[in-house]
């Protein structure tokens, strides 16, 4: 675990950059890990996808799937992977400072 | 109180090599409902990932992406030992469907999708899906006989030629 300072506030991070407490996140922070992870400007659809992986993880305790996520967060399946090439499952985690999610789907 | 001088490491100074997977070719060989699933797991999780994938369906995997049978693959109820259960009784006709039922209910509960559905996601995630040529030329079939997200009709030399780079995974 390491801790970056971000907009003046000290953030603890996994060893894969994953924030370990979900409380310290706010939306600079948010700002700060996509710049880090090749997306250099967060759209509103990026918004969409982050606040909604953040919101089922905090009310479940779980991220949800790579499925889920195309059919309930507004944005298709397609599309996600245009605005997270990388992963949008994993990236959306990151960057909205939840777990990494460890489902297999 | 004694002080150990430890040998300093040799440091190597090749540049080492990248410890992640940008790549896979995954061959799906089989027909049966656990013959493609996990085929199709490691492509969507490999673009979850954001690992390139492709995915090579010959023989009787090509059922994973033909129209008129991917939503009609069942578990193998005989010559199946991994369900512990008598052969005679799999060769029950109902068997199959029953299994096949339950099996599929189980992984609604876990969240993995239908194989058509399954087939939607992971060609929507990215995954380039092809045909065997010989299997294809085989059973006399068309494009036209398969689901939108094949891409094409490939032989076994264009699938190394697209594999190139990556692992390759059979299954």
């Amino acid at each position: 675990m390491t801790a970056t300072m971000i907009a003046e506030t000290s953030v603890d991070f996994d060893a894969e950059g994953f924030l370990t407490d979900p409380a310290q996140w706010n939306e600079d922070i948010a700002r700060e890990i996509a710049r880090e992870n090749d997306i250099p400007e967060l759209t509103d659809r990026h918004w969409l996808v982050v606040r909604f992986m953040r919101s089922r993880y905090l009310e479940t305790g779980t991220a949800p799937s790579i499925r889920a996520l195309g059919k309930e967060s507004g944005v298709p399946i397609k599309e996600l992977y245009e605005l997270f090439p990388k992963g949008p499952a994993k990236l959306a985690a990151k960057v909205g400072g939840i777990p990494k999610p460890r489902g297999c789907i | 109180m004694t002080t150990l001088m430890l040998e300093t490491p040799k440091v190597s100074t090749e540049e080492p090599e990248p410890k992640t997977i940008e790549k896979v070719a995954i061959v799906v060989s089989k027909g049966s409902l656990e013959g493609i699933y996990p085929g199709l797991i490691m492509a969507n999780g490999a673009r979850m990932e954001g690992i390139e994938a492709d995915v090579f369906f010959t023989f009787f995997g090509l059922d994973a992406i033909r129209r008129d049978r991917f939503e009609h693959i069942k578990v193998a109820t005989v010559g199946n030992p991994g369900l512990h259960m008598p052969t005679l009784l799999g060769a029950i006709p109902g068997a199959s469907w029953l299994v096949t039922r339950m099996m599929k209910r189980q992984m609604e509960k876990i969240d993995i999708p239908p194989i058509p559905e399954f087939i939607e996601l992971v060609g929507d995630s990215g995954a380039k899906l092809y045909a065997c040529k010989a299997t294809v030329d085989m059973f006399g079939l068309t494009m036209d006989d398969f689901v939108p997200q094949v891409e094409d009709v490939i032989s076994v030399g264009e699938f190394y030629e697209k594999a190139a780079g990556g692992q390759i995974i059979f299954t």
